[in-house]
């Protein structure tokens, strides 16, 4: 089996894999980062999103061998200590969040999305966040909750 | 309240489980591991109805990390039990065929379970999974409900007929006089399309058997792990209670379709025990599209009889609904007490009868999802009525208003069974138009038509029955188990405070809520409460979270035990402050004597009670740990006023909903920005029926709409902001005054949005569009009005 290496939050690691491993498997069998979810098996849902040099990327879409030499941030790696990241901060305060499943790809996709677009409208919120399913919020809250994760970062 | 912060009843407090959550730390049951645990793969069935000739094991059996295989053959156990017993018009018991965990010698729904395969990895254990030789004799399938009450293809062979009870509530010679004699009877013909609950998480279980003890061990996705336990242990696999742990961890949503006992749970616990050895299964997304318990699925026709004001004086309704291949353990109620005791809604219909016929098909088993027969109700009459106001030349408000129960008519009396006990859908009307402003609307319709677009504008006013329920209620219509909550209230020695609730939160933030309940009391901060929930081995029992019960059953079952609590700790500070209890006020955590500077805070309090040096020990035992079991006297009923506005291009069909507004009467609110969230998420789902989603089947009974590719879940894009806002009335029956709220927004939403739709077709003459009105449907509808 193929050896693998990259930096996962800030951590250089390595395994083994199979060739076909997804990047998605690496991460929640081998390095035990439960926190990126696995909702979908047709890259649809988002559950899975972490970034990967520092872009948003469905974590079940790409192969780990793929992620070689790669900086990957997951769920796991974005708080600074008990400090959480404004985007969590936001969704925390504006309940943007209810059973967790698909939050952690939520926050991911989210955190990318103002990257790009730090004062993004309601519309453009909706839009980018197309490609993440929730299905308790209505993603009333998670708008509310980029929305103001996006003042914060940008101030 | 403690640093001044109001954490009680009232306050938007900050999820406690969001922490977690939203680092990475929650833990769901595929996150979980077992040393030296083995994974499942399910072989189903690809076809819908077949007879299994033979299956041939032998080179899977042989490949490399299998550890075993297993088929009907070998598990031959109980069944999966059907929880509510219906019986038809005649008096005899509705059919129920055998439902076994893995399929014996037939198939009768894609999905079915054909065999289990147990390797050391998952890769291995599907790549056997190919080599196994299935065959199949493919049946004929019977896929429409129609085709199936007709006869011709039985999906079960020994019962002789796919109607499995022909069910009816009310006196039909009534209904037909009334009607016959009413001013004016409209007719409908309607259908409630089917859905697929769609819960983020994949439903998954690890089981393990302990051959120390003897005690299996199954984590698994549930709303309900006692329930789970009960069915499992007494019915399906013979395991005694105190021999079996099921533990339901963090659960990413449900919606109903995690309340069921599904097969695989019995068939990894059978297998662990057989193993020794912990495995683990994950459905994937296709599996869950084809195994979880789909919902609603009813084809209606019904008649509602007005008089010459309007006044509705009658209804009748014919409903099929579809059973899917085999009972699911509620699906027997749903289309029954949860759908037809609901017509008469929020209205003074005097007479009411319906005729309910379950039919089985050769499709995924229905059963309750998010409203579970109240959506299906509510849908009939908010789409009855309207047409009824546009047949009588009335407006659609005013056929609302002249025909609600009036605010000083509770407690109130349906036709149909239920008797509500408060409510004011008035109240709810008039606040709905005002946030909504549909004043405004006629500048916004001229608007949109000077852009080419269509705008329309729907209400609904819906009424539903939750807080399920009363467990002699519920047994006399046929319920096969209690329905009532359990709560223990831990107090420990330095005052902090475990609470144990037979309720499970699944997204719906019951740790953060039940606190909330408990920092009221006792004036004990959040931080020190913990909710301990999920776990058979450490909460005493409990029936579990759906019908939105959590609260109004649950939360009312641990106000109880905070009286226990309240009542010993009153005594013990009593004896120790040498006051009375009568003398005693008990505030913000403290216990003060009236009149003196005499006071103990309850921490103390706690102390002394594990600590009884100076303690009125002949009077009480020490300790403070009290539960309560609590079984409530009636349903609630929340009700409301849902309102939606729709921009259509008449072009193409696109229908966008602009603005949606909900004013729900749920009762008293805890957190109001919890249950601002639930609503959200209900009304999403309805939207979501309306315009986007359904299970669609073809002929053959293989499920067209098996992936996020093909069934259209409701994105961020699809949907607007949701404007919520509540008018109380207190629930009449149990102490905290609560209602519910888990399910009102899927319930009372779908028929605003439809009639919205038709309202900003009217200019083309359409009359009638089936959910979901997606854009072609909606195209279509226009051409052939045009026609």
């Amino acid at each position: 089996m193929p050896n693998l290496s990259m930096t996962v939050n800030g951590k250089a690691v390595q395994g083994e894999v199979e060739a076909r491993t997804l990047l998605v498997q690496f991460l929640r069998e081998n390095l035990d980062l439960t926190g990126t979810h696995v909702g979908c098996d047709t890259s649809q849902c988002g559950a899975c999103v972490v970034h990967v040099n520092g872009a948003a990327m469905k974590s079940c879409t790409m192969l780990a061998m793929q992620a070689e030499g790669a900086e990957v941030t997951t769920i796991e790696g974005l708080a600074d200590g008990d400090t959480l990241h404004p985007m969590q901060e936001a969704f925390r305060n504006n309940h943007g969040l209810q059973c967790g499943f698909c939050t952690p790809g939520m926050v991911m996709s989210a955190i990318d999305l103002v990257n790009r677009n730090p004062n993004p409208s309601e519309e453009e919120i909706r839009d980018g966040l197309e490609g993440n399913i929730c299905r308790c919020t209505g993603y009333h809250n998670i708008v509310k909750s980029v929305a103001e994760a996006a003042r914060v970062m940008g101030s | 309240m403690p640093d001044g912060i109001n954490t009680g009843i009232g306050a938007s407090v900050t999820r406690v489980e969001d922490y977690r959550f939203l680092t990475g730390q929650g833990t769901y049951t595929d996150d979980i591991n077992r040393p030296g645990q083995a994974y499942a793969y399910i072989l189903r069935s690809p076809h819908a109805h077949a007879r299994i000739n033979g299956i041939d094991t032998t080179a899977a059996g042989a490949a490399d990390g299998v550890v075993a295989i297993y088929t009907g053959a070998d598990m031959q156990t109980g069944g999966l039990p059907c929880g509510w017993l219906i019986h038809s018009r005649d008096g005899s018991p509705m059919h129920e065929p055998p439902h076994p965990p893995l399929a014996q010698g037939k198939v009768r729904c894609l999905g079915d379970q054909v065999a289990i395969v147990i390797a050391d990895s998952l890769s291995q254990a599907k790549a056997a999974a190919e080599l196994i030789e299935v065959d199949y004799d493919v049946l004929p399938a019977v896929v429409d409900m129609k085709a199936a009450a007709g006869g011709g293809t039985l999906v079960h062979d020994d019962i002789g007929t796919n109607v499995c009870y022909d069910w009816v509530i009310g006196e039909e010679g009534d209904v037909d006089a009334a009607l016959a004699g009413s001013a004016h009877v409209t007719e409908i013909d309607i259908v409630n399309n089917r859905l697929i609950a769609n819960a983020m998480e994949p439903r998954a279980a690890v089981s393990d058997f302990d051959r120390a003890t003897g005690e299996y061990t199954l984590y698994t996705t549930t709303q309900n792990p006692h329930v789970i336990r009960l069915l499992m242990g007494a019915f399906v696999l013979s395991i005694p209670e105190h021999k079996l742990r099921i533990v339901a961890p963090d659960v990413g949503g449900g919606f109903g379709s995690k309340i069921f006992h599904y097969a695989e749970e019995a068939i990894l616990t059978w297998a662990a025990g057989k193993l020794a050895r912990p495995i683990k299964w994950t459905a994937e997304r296709s599996e869950s599209f084809m195994t979880d318990a789909q919902g609603r699925d009813h084809v209606t026709t019904a008649k509602l009889g007005l008089d010459a004001n309007g006044k509705f004086t009658a209804l009748k309704v014919e409903t099929m609904a579809n059973m899917g291949a085999y009972l699911s353990t509620f699906a027997s109620s749903v289309p029954t007490y949860l759908y037809a005791t609901l017509l008469a809604g929020c209205y003074t219909t005097p007479v009411i009868f319906a005729n309910v016929k379950a039919i089985f098909t050769n499709t995924v088993p229905v059963d309750a999802y998010r409203g579970a027969g109240r959506p299906e109700a509510t849908y009939l009459l908010e789409r009855i009525v309207n047409k009824a106001a546009k047949e009588m030349n009335l407006d659609p408000v005013e056929i609302r208003t002249r025909n609600f129960i009036p605010s000083d008519a509770f407690p109130y009396q349906t036709p149909v069974a239920l008797q509500y006990d408060s409510g004011d859908y008035m109240a709810t009307l008039k606040r709905a138009q005002e946030l909504h402003d549909t004043a405004g609307f006629a500048a916004r319709r001229a608007e949109a038509e000077a852009r080419g677009k269509k705008l329309g504008l729907g209400y609904s006013t819906y009424l539903e029955a939750c807080g399920i329920a009363p467990s002699a209620v519920a047994g006399a219509l046929g319920a096969r188990a209690g329905l009532y909550e359990s709560a223990e209230v831990r107090v420990h020695p330095t005052g902090s405070v475990t609470i144990f609730t037979g309720t499970h939160s699944h997204g719906q933030g019951h740790e953060t809520t039940f606190a909330q309940l408990v920092s009221e009391r006792l004036g004990v901060p959040l931080e020190n409460i913990e909710i301990s929930h999920g776990d058979t081995n450490r909460v005493q029992f409990g029936m579990g979270t759906y019908g939105s019960r959590s609260l109004a059953v649950g939360g009312v079952a641990l106000d109880k035990a905070l009286d226990k609590i309240e009542a010993k700790a009153k005594k013990i500070a009593a004896h120790i402050l040498e006051a009375s209890t009568e003398d005693l006020e008990f505030n913000d955590g403290n216990f003060t004597v009236a009149g003196t500077d005499k006071a103990m805070a309850f921490g103390e309090v706690a102390l002394a009670a594990y600590v009884p040096h100076n303690y009125p020990i002949e009077e009480i035992e020490p300790g403070l740990d009290e539960q309560a079991f609590y079984d409530p006297a009636n349903f609630t009923y929340p009700g409301g006023c849902h309102i939606c506005e729709v921009e259509i291009d008449p072009a193409t069909g696109v229908t966008e909903v602009t603005k949606f507004t909900a004013v729900d009467d749920v009762g008293r609110v805890i957190n109001p920005m919890i249950v601002a969230g639930q609503v959200h998420g209900g009304v999403a789902q309805g939207i979501g029926q309306a315009l986007l989603e359904e299970a669609i089947y073809d002929p053959e009974g293989q499920l067209l709409t098996g992936s996020y590719m093909d069934y259209c879940m409701p994105r961020a894009d699809n949907l607007p902001s949701i404007q919520v806002a509540h008018e109380t009335t207190l629930c009449t029956h149990n102490s905290l005054g609560v209602k519910g709220c888990g399910e009102v927004g899927a319930i009372g939403s779908p028929p605003a949005v439809i009639n919205a739709v038709l309202d900003a077709l009217t200019d083309f003459g359409v009359e009638d569009i089936a959910m979901p009105a997606t854009p072609a449907r909606v195209w279509q509808a226009i051409q052939d009005a045009k026609a």
